[in-house]
């Protein structure tokens, strides 16, 4: 059925079609209308889940945590600070291999205080052992979120997932989407019936152990395969579901790469506002292409390779920043590309911080450096798009 | 090949029992039988738990009345030498002694 809904109407209707057991969540802008969502659905008996008011989002995610090593189907949702309050507690819910699954509003983090788009809250915790992916409109974010529930909860995955929107951009703003009937869901994500960890008075176990050194490797390791697994497992899953619902999806989407000399590669909603840029380029002779990534962990790097392979220059555009390095899509895809024989040139380009709007002339202003790049000139390796340097380096001074 | 299951999740109930922590300690504590009066405050108090009830088997006693019941032991396989069931004992028959050799 079509609904005009807001970003975390479409998360929170994806959760509630999931059928979970619990959903344990404290608000935050801008995700704070999903779990306003699902208390509404369980007010009004519409999800028959037990949901938990709790008193912080490391709370949160320890009540998930708990919820998930029972056996049940398990969601909640955060953003930016309060996803780095959950920092430590995630490591554990991917380390107990327990599928719960994350809506985020992506959030710039403090200081200063700002609660507008980047991703910076998320690609911070790149490295704690759960899926990611990034939803460029509504629909995607809802059908990215049943997605991630049929890729966690797979026997030969079994790791969490977190499912990125743009704040505001997507939480806040009202897109048609076609909102699944319930039986259709539950024939494609069927009942979560763990076979490992689940609590029953008749099978006592332990989880949440111990692990000596003689043992904690191995255990990493199998987080490790189980995420490389995942790569194959994300394919069929999206597969099943374009014959379910009708609507593809893929790790990376692309538009004109075969013949572009210079490959932008975006992650979120500015990927609608690159597609514009690059359509009007195209009509100008300019050879641009895009890759939209989706799957950000794990990190698709077969199809990435094939994807740039003829391009001249990749600039990636990094809703994000590593401060003394650069940005991380950046560095994955330079590294990714490190020991092909002929490689593109990459460069960054850091953009959109704090919710400062990405347009299209942004965009064509990063596409054009990248064509100065491909005619053989010499461009910075990190370029920070649209800031005011001028009054930075008044305030901050600069060593020449 | 070593045992690894997903998530690190134990299967087998109590296998705790089979790591042994007794040489942490630092000091041992050895039961004075001939003052236990058998209140097994020790024994509720032990966190690992180090100390068990058995049948008495000639172990000396203060006086008729705990003659019948279960003796307290240490397992010292277990034991690290916390010193609660000293600190505990009400009639101080707990010794702390260092581990010497």
């Amino acid at each position: 059925m079509k609904k005009v809904l807001k970003g975390n109407e479409a998360l929170a209707y994806a959760a509630k079609l999931a059928r979970p057991g619990v959903v344990a969540a404290y608000p935050i802008t801008p995700s704070t209308t999903f779990p306003e969502k699902i208390s509404e659905f369980v007010a009004n008996g519409e999800l028959d889940a037990e949901f938990i008011p709790v008193e912080s989002e490391h709370s949160a995610m320890s009540a998930c945590i708990g919820a998930a090593a029972t056996g049940v189907r398990t969601v909640t949702a955060t953003a930016s600070q309060g996803l780095a309050l959950m920092h430590e507690v995630l490591f554990i819910a991917s380390g107990m291999r327990l599928p719960i699954v994350l809506a985020i509003g992506n959030r710039a983090l403090s200081a200063p205080i700002n609660i507008w788009c980047d991703h910076q809250d998320t690609i911070s915790q790149r490295d704690t052992g759960w899926l990611q992916f990034y939803a460029e409109s509504n629909q995607e974010a809802l059908d990215l979120m049943l997605i991630a529930f049929k890729v966690a909860e797979d026997k030969r995955v079994l790791l969490p997932a977190m499912v990125g929107i743009d704040a505001f951009v997507l939480t806040h703003t009202m897109e048609p989407v076609d909102v699944p009937e319930q039986g259709e869901v539950d024939d494609f994500l069927g009942e979560y019936r763990p076979e490992h960890a689940y609590l029953d008075p008749e099978r006592p176990i332990t989880q949440g152990s111990f692990g000596y050194p003689e043992h904690y490797m191995e255990f990493k390791y199998g987080q490790w395969l189980a995420m490389e697994k995942a790569k194959r497992v994300i394919d069929e899953v999206f597969e099943e579901f374009a014959r379910r619902f009708g609507r593809k999806y893929s790790k990376i989407s692309t538009f004109g790469v075969e013949d572009a000399d210079v490959v932008l590669i975006t992650m979120g909603s500015m990927s609608g506002t690159a597609k514009e840029a690059i359509r009007k380029m195209r009509e100008d002779g300019l050879k641009v292409g895009l890759i939209k990534l989706t799957v950000y962990r794990p990190f698709p790097k077969e199809e990435m390779v094939e994807a740039v392979k003829n391009a001249k220059v990749v600039c990636v555009l990094d809703r994000n920043v590593s401060f003394g390095f650069g940005g991380a899509v950046y560095g994955e895809l330079a590294a990714v590309l490190n020991n092909l024989p002929e490689r593109p040139k990459v460069y960054d380009f850091i953009i959109g911080l704090g919710g400062r709007d990405v347009t299209r002339d942004d965009i064509r202003t990063v596409a054009e450096m990248g064509l100065k790049a491909a005619n053989g000139e010499s461009i910075p390796e990190i370029n920070w798009v649209n800031v005011d340097k001028e009054a930075v380096e008044k305030s901050e001074g600069v060593m020449r | 090949m070593k045992e690894i299951t997903k998530g690190a999740i134990i299967y087998e109930p109590q296998n705790t029992y089979t790591y042994l922590t007794g040489g942490w300690r630092t000091f041992r504590p050895v039961i004075n039988y001939e003052k236990c009066i058998r209140c097994y405050i020790c024994w509720t108090y032990c966190p690992e738990p180090a100390i068990f009830k058995r049948k008495p088997a000639g172990e000396p006693v203060p006086n008729e009345r705990v003659a019948e019941k279960d003796v307290v032991y240490i397992d010292y396989d277990h034991c690290k030498g916390c010193g609660i069931c000293v600190a505990e004992c009400p009639v101080k028959a707990i010794e702390f002694v260092k581990e010497e050799k």
